[in-house]
C-alpha cells in the first residue's frame, strides 16, 4: 500500500495492528538489503514527498519521508548548502535500484566520511513526525537547531530501522556547501602507520573533514579539507607537511576528482563491487589496526580516521568472535539470510541494554508488526 | 509552580531512610541534619525551594547503584543533582525526595590524545574537562555560561548549549558515551570510545532526559583540537530588523562563524553601564566570531564585513588585538551580572526560527509595555536561541508572579512561530506546564512511556518535564 498523506497512513498502521499484519516500510528500496527479512506487507513512503519548508537563512529543510534525497540536493545545491553528514548511498552495495529516500536515510542513520567533523544523520536531524506500530501521530524535536523540549525522541528514531515508528516527516540542520575542498593522500603505508599518520592529521586544527585509509598493494592514505579558497589552500599544505612525516604526500585540488574520490569511500565502491560479506566495524580508531590484523587482512576501507572499518569477508565468517578482545561493535551489512540469521545483522546488546531496548521497541509497537524480525538477534527464528 | 504534597508516610519513615542509607554508603556520605538538608534546597531557580528528606553524596558508581536500589525498593523518590545551577528547577527536591548529588565524583579517568576523548566522572565541572586538556591543544566543546561551576552530570542531562554551538554543536553532539546507574540499582554502559551505536540510540535518548531515565555516573566526552586563533567583529544596527536579516545573509553567504551574538539596546545600556566595554549605543548590536589561521580569519571577516556594509552598520568594530578581542566581548560576557545589579531577572531560552526573530523581539517589545516589566535581550541569533532577560522585583508582592506569566507568553510566541520552549536549560518545572502548547497529548503519552520502560515506578526526578495533572496517574500508581 501506499498512502498518500500521514493521516491515511495512520489509519493503514491502525488497522494492520488491530489484525496483526506485519508491515514491511519501504522508502526507496534502496536498503532492503541491511536487516533480516524482508517481512509483511510492503508499506510505501512515497506518498509522502515533498519539500514543507527550506530556510536557507536559517539552514533548515523540513521534508516528507518518502522525498527523494536527490530532491532534497538539488533544492540545498541551489543554496549553495547541503546535508552536512554525507549520507552513504547503499545502491552500490545492495546492488539495488531506484532512488533512495531520505526517510530511508534517517531510518538507516546513514552517515558517510565527514561524520567524524559534521556529525553523523542523528546529530543533523532536529525533527521527526513518526506513525507508531499502533497508528499513532507523534512529534518530536522541531526545525530549530537548539531544542531541549521534553525526550530527544529524534535520536532514538535515527537508525532504528523502521522498527520503532514509520518516520513520515524529518527536519534537518545543514551546513553551507564549501567554495573548495582538498584531498592529502600518502601511499603504500601499512595500517598502523596510516592511522598513526591520520590521528596527526585529526589532532592538528584544520578541521579535517575526511580521514580514510584504504589497505592493500596500492594502499592510500587520505584526509579531506573543506572551506573557502585561501583556507583550503593554507590547510591542504599544512596537511602536506604533517602527513609528509609518513611519506611523500599529494595535494588533489580538483573538484570532480576529489569528491569522486570521497563518493567511493561514502559507498564502500572498492569493497561493495566483489563478491563476500560486508560488515561495519565500529571502534576507538586506534583498534582499526588490530581489528584489520584479527580478520587476516582482508579487503577493508578504514574510515573515520581508523575508526569505522569495513569488510569484506569470506562468506559466513564469524566477525565477532574474532573481535570479542577490542571493544566496539560489527554490523554485518550485507550476507546471505542464514549468515544473517545465524549472527544477527546488530552487534547483540549485553542483557540490561537488550532489556531497555526490547522495552523500548514494546513501547512504540507493541504488537510487533513493524518491519519485524529486520534488527533480530543471533539465531532468532523470524518466520514466526 | 505547584509540586507534588509530600508522601506523609515516607517523611513518617525519615529515620529509618537516613539509618538504612547509612548502612548502605559511608556514613559522612548521607546528610539529614535539617540545617545541612537546607543547602540543597533549590538550584539556579531560587524562587522556588524545599529542603529534601536527606542528602546523599557516593564516592563511586557502586554506592549509586546501592542507593538506587534501596530507594526504589522502599519507593523513595530520588532527585539528581548536578552542581544545582540548572535555571529551570532541574534539581529541585520535594520534602519525600533523597537528593543524590555526584559532587564527590570529580576524578578523570583517561585521557586518550591519540582517540580523541576524555572520560571523566560526571561530579567534574563542564570547564575543568577542558583544563584537564588543554595543555595537550584540546578543549571540551560544549561550553554553557555556567560553565565554570556546572557538573558534566547537569549538562547531560540537559543536553546543555553555549555560545559556540553553532560551529560546535551542543552536549548531544560532542557525548560519546556513559555509565549509567538505573533506578533498579543496575549499572549499564552506553556507547564508548567508538563512534554509534549498532542498534538503538539509546545514548541520544539518554541525554536531554533531565536525569529521568537514570544517573549518568561517568562520561566518554569528544575533545577537539583548538583553532589556531579567534576574533570577533563588533556590528552596530539601527533596528533589530536589519541586525536580523545582517544574521540571516551571513549564514546564506556560506560562513560559519563560531558565534553570533546578538544584543538589544536595553541589554546594550545595561551591560554599557556594568562593564564599560565602550559600546555603541545603538538598536542591535552583533558580535561575530570567527576562527583559524591569521589569514583564515581575515578571509572570513573580510565576508562578513562586505555583508554588514549592505545593511548600513552605524558602528562596525573589527578587532585589531587581543586587548579588543576582550573588549568586545567583555559587555556580552557581563550581562547577566549586569541584569543582575540592576534587577531581579527572570531568563528564558525559547529557541526561533532566525527568519521570525523580527517579529518575535517586536511582540516581546508589546508584551513588556502591556505586562509593565523591562525586557532585555541578548541571545545566540546564530541558532535562534533567545535568552529575553524579564527585569521584576522579588520584594514587590505580585511581580514574580506577574513576570511568570509574561514569561510563559513569551514561550508561547515562540512556540507559535515554529520554535521552541527551550533550547538549553531544559524544562525542569519552570516550563513543565507550559509543555502542552508545544506537544499534544500523545506526544506527551510516548515519553512518559519512554520514562516507564527506564523506571517503572516514576520515582527518579518524578515531578519534572511533565505537566503534573499529565504525570499525576503514573507518579500515583
Amino acid at each position: 500500500m501506499t498512502p498518500a498523506s500521514e493521516a491515511e497512513l495512520a489509519e493503514a498502521v491502525a488497522t494492520a495492528a488491530s489484525r496483526g499484519t506485519a508491515l514491511r516500510i519501504r522508502g526507496g528500496g534502496t536498503r532492503a538489503g541491511l536487516g533480516r527479512g524482508p517481512l509483511g506487507e510492503v508499506l510505501q513512503t512515497s506518498g509522502l514527498a515533498g519539500i514543507s519548508l527550506y530556510e536557507p537563512g536559517a539552514l533548515t529543510i523540513v521534508a516528507g519521508a518518502g522525498t527523494p534525497l536527490s530532491d532534497i540536493e538539488a533544492a540545498l545545491l541551489a543554496e549553495n548548502q547541503r546535508l552536512p553528514f554525507e549520507p552513504m548511498d547503499h545502491r552500490a552495495l545492495y546492488r539495488s535500484n531506484g532512488s533512495p529516500t531520505i526517510g530511508g536515510v534517517v531510518a538507516a542513520g546513514a552517515s558517510g566520511p565527514r561524520r567524524i567533523q559534521a556529525g553523523a544523520c542523528r546529530d543533523c536531524l532536529i525533527g521527526v513526525r513518526l506513525v507508531t506500530g499502533t497508528g499513532e501521530v507523534i512529534k518530536n524535536g522541531g526545525r530549530v537547531m537548539k531544542n531541549v523540549t521534553g525526550y530527544d525522541l529524534v535520536k532514538l528514531l535515527a537508525g532504528s530501522h523502521g522498527t520503532l515508528g514509520i518516520v513520515t516527516e524529518v527536519a534537518f540542520k545543514v551546513l553551507p556547501a564549501p567554495e573548495a575542498a582538498a584531498t592529502v593522500t600518502v601511499s603504500g603505508l601499512g595500517e598502523g602507520q596510516a592511522v598513526a599518520a591520520l590521528t596527526a592529521a585529526l589532532g592538528a586544527p584544520y578541521e579535517v573533514s575526511g580521514a580514510v585509509h584504504v589497505p592493500g598493494e596500492e594502499a592510500v592514505t587520505a584526509v579531506r579539507v573543506e572551506g573557502f579558497e585561501g583556507s583550503v589552500a593554507y590547510r591542504a599544505e599544512r596537511l602536506t607537511e604533517v602527513l609528509g612525516a609518513f611519506g611523500p604526500a599529494h595535494v588533489e585540488r580538483d573538484a570532480h576528482r576529489v569528491a569522486h574520490f570521497w563518493e567511493r569511500v561514502r559507498d564502500l565502491s572498492t569493497l561493495a563491487e566483489g563478491e563476500g560479506d560486508i560488515w561495519r566495524i565500529s571502534v576507538r580508531p586506534s583498534d582499526g589496526p588490530g581489528v584489520v590484523a584479527a580478520l587476516s587482512h582482508p579487503p577493508a576501507v578504514m574510515d573515520w580516521g581508523g575508526g569505522l572499518v569495513s569488510v569484506r569477508t569470506e562468506p559466513g565468517t564469524d566477525v565477532r568472535s574474532a573481535l570479542s578482545d577490542i571493544r566496539g561493535h560489527a554490523t554485518l551489512l550485507r550476507a546471505e539470510e542464514p549468515t544473517k540469521a545465524r549472527f544477527g545483522v546488530f552487534e547483540p546488546e549485553p542483557a540490561p541494554l537488550a532489556r531497555i531496548s526490547a522495552g523500548l521497541r514494546r513501547t512504540f509497537d507493541p504488537k510487533g508488526i513493524l518491519n519485524p524480525g529486520l534488527m533480530a538477534g543471533p539465531g532468532a527464528d523470524i518466520a514466526a | 509552580m505547584e509540586m507534588p504534597v509530600p508522601d506523609k508516610e515516607i517523611l513518617a519513615r525519615k529515620d529509618k531512610v537516613v539509618a538504612d542509607l547509612r548502612r548502605l554508603i559511608a556514613d559522612d556520605s548521607v546528610i539529614s541534619d535539617p540545617f545541612e538538608t537546607r543547602a540543597y534546597e533549590c538550584d539556579a531557580l531560587t524562587a522556588y525551594r524545599c529542603p529534601p528528606l536527606a542528602v546523599v553524596l557516593p564516592r563511586s558508581t557502586a554506592e549509586v547503584a546501592k542507593v538506587l536500589a534501596y530507594c526504589n525498593a522502599e519507593g523513595v523518590p530520588v532527585v539528581p543533582r548536578g552542581s544545582g545551577t540548572s535555571l529551570a528547577g532541574g534539581a529541585l527536591p520535594t520534602a519525600d525526595s533523597v537528593i543524590l548529588g555526584v559532587a564527590r565524583l570529580t576524578e578523570v579517568l583517561e585521557t586518550d590524545f591519540e582517540n580523541r576523548f576524555v572520560r571523566v566522572q560526571t561530579g567534574r565541572t563542564n570547564l575543568s574537562v577542558t583544563g584537564a586538556v588543554e595543555a595537550e591543544g584540546y578543549f571540551y566543546a560544549p561550553d554553557p555560561s555556567s560553565q565554570l561551576a556546572c557538573a558534566i552530570a547537569g549538562t547531560i542531562a540537559m543536553n546543555s548549549g553555549g555560545a559556540h554551538c553553532l560551529k560546535y554543536g551542543v552536549t548531544t553532539n560532542n557525548l560519546l558515551g556513559v555509565t549509567m546507574v538505573t533506578m533498579e540499582g543496575e549499572i549499564v554502559e552506553i556507547g564508548g570510545a567508538h563512534l554509534d551505536p549498532s542498534g538503538y540510540d539509546l545514548l541520544g535518548l539518554i541525554c536531554g532526559s533531565e536525569g529521568q531515565l537514570g544517573v549518568v555516573t561517568e562520561a566518554t566526552l569528544r575533545i577537539l583540537r583548538k583553532p589556531e586563533g579567534a576574533r570577533p567583529v563588533l556590528m552596530g544596527f539601527t533596528s533589530n530588523e536589519v541586525a536580523g536579516a545582517c544574521v540571516s545573509d551571513i549564514i546564506k553567504a556560506g560562513v560559519l562563524p563560531v558565534a553570533i551574538e546578538f544584543m538589544d539596546r536595553p541589554c546594550i545600556r545595561a551591560c554599557e553601564a556594568f562593564a564599560k566595554a565602550g559600546y555603541p549605543d545603538v538598536e542591535a548590536l552583533l558580535i561575530v566570531e570567527v576562527e583559524g589561521s591569521e589569514a583564515e580569519i581575515r578571509e572570513q571577516l573580510e565576508k562578513i564585513v562586505a555583508i554588514a556594509r549592505t545593511h548600513n552598520p552605524v558602528e562596525l568594530r573589527e578587532s585589531a588585538s587581543a586587548e579588543e578581542s576582550a573588549a568586545i566581548w567583555k559587555g556580552r560576557k557581563s550581562a547577566f551580572g549586569a541584569m543582575g545589579k540592576i534587577n531581579d531577572y527572570m531568563c528564558l531560552d525559547g529557541t526561533i526560527p532566525v527568519s521570525a526573530l523580527p517579529e518575535v523581539l517586536r511582540r516581546i517589545g508589546e508584551l513588556s509595555t502591556e505586562y509593565g516589566l523591562e525586557v532585555a535581550n541578548v541571545f545566540h541569533a546564530g541558532d535562534g536561541n533567545m535568552h529575553p532577560l524579564i527585569l521584576f522585583d522579588a520584594n514587590k508582592p505580585g511581580d514574580l508572579e506577574t513576570c511568570e506569566q509574561m514569561g510563559a507568553e513569551i514561550l508561547k510566541l515562540c512556540v507559535e512561530v515554529g520554535g521552541c520552549l527551550t533550547g538549553e536549560h531544559g524544562v525542569g518545572i519552570e516550563k513543565r506546564d507550559l509543555m502542552t502548547t508545544q506537544f499534544d497529548a500523545p506526544d506527551l503519552e510516548i515519553q512518559m512511556a519512554v520514562k516507564d520502560v527506564f523506571d517503572p515506578n516514576w520515582l527518579l526526578n518524578p515531578a519534572k518535564v511533565f505537566p503534573l495533572h499529565v504525570s499525576a496517574p503514573r507518579r500515583d500508581a
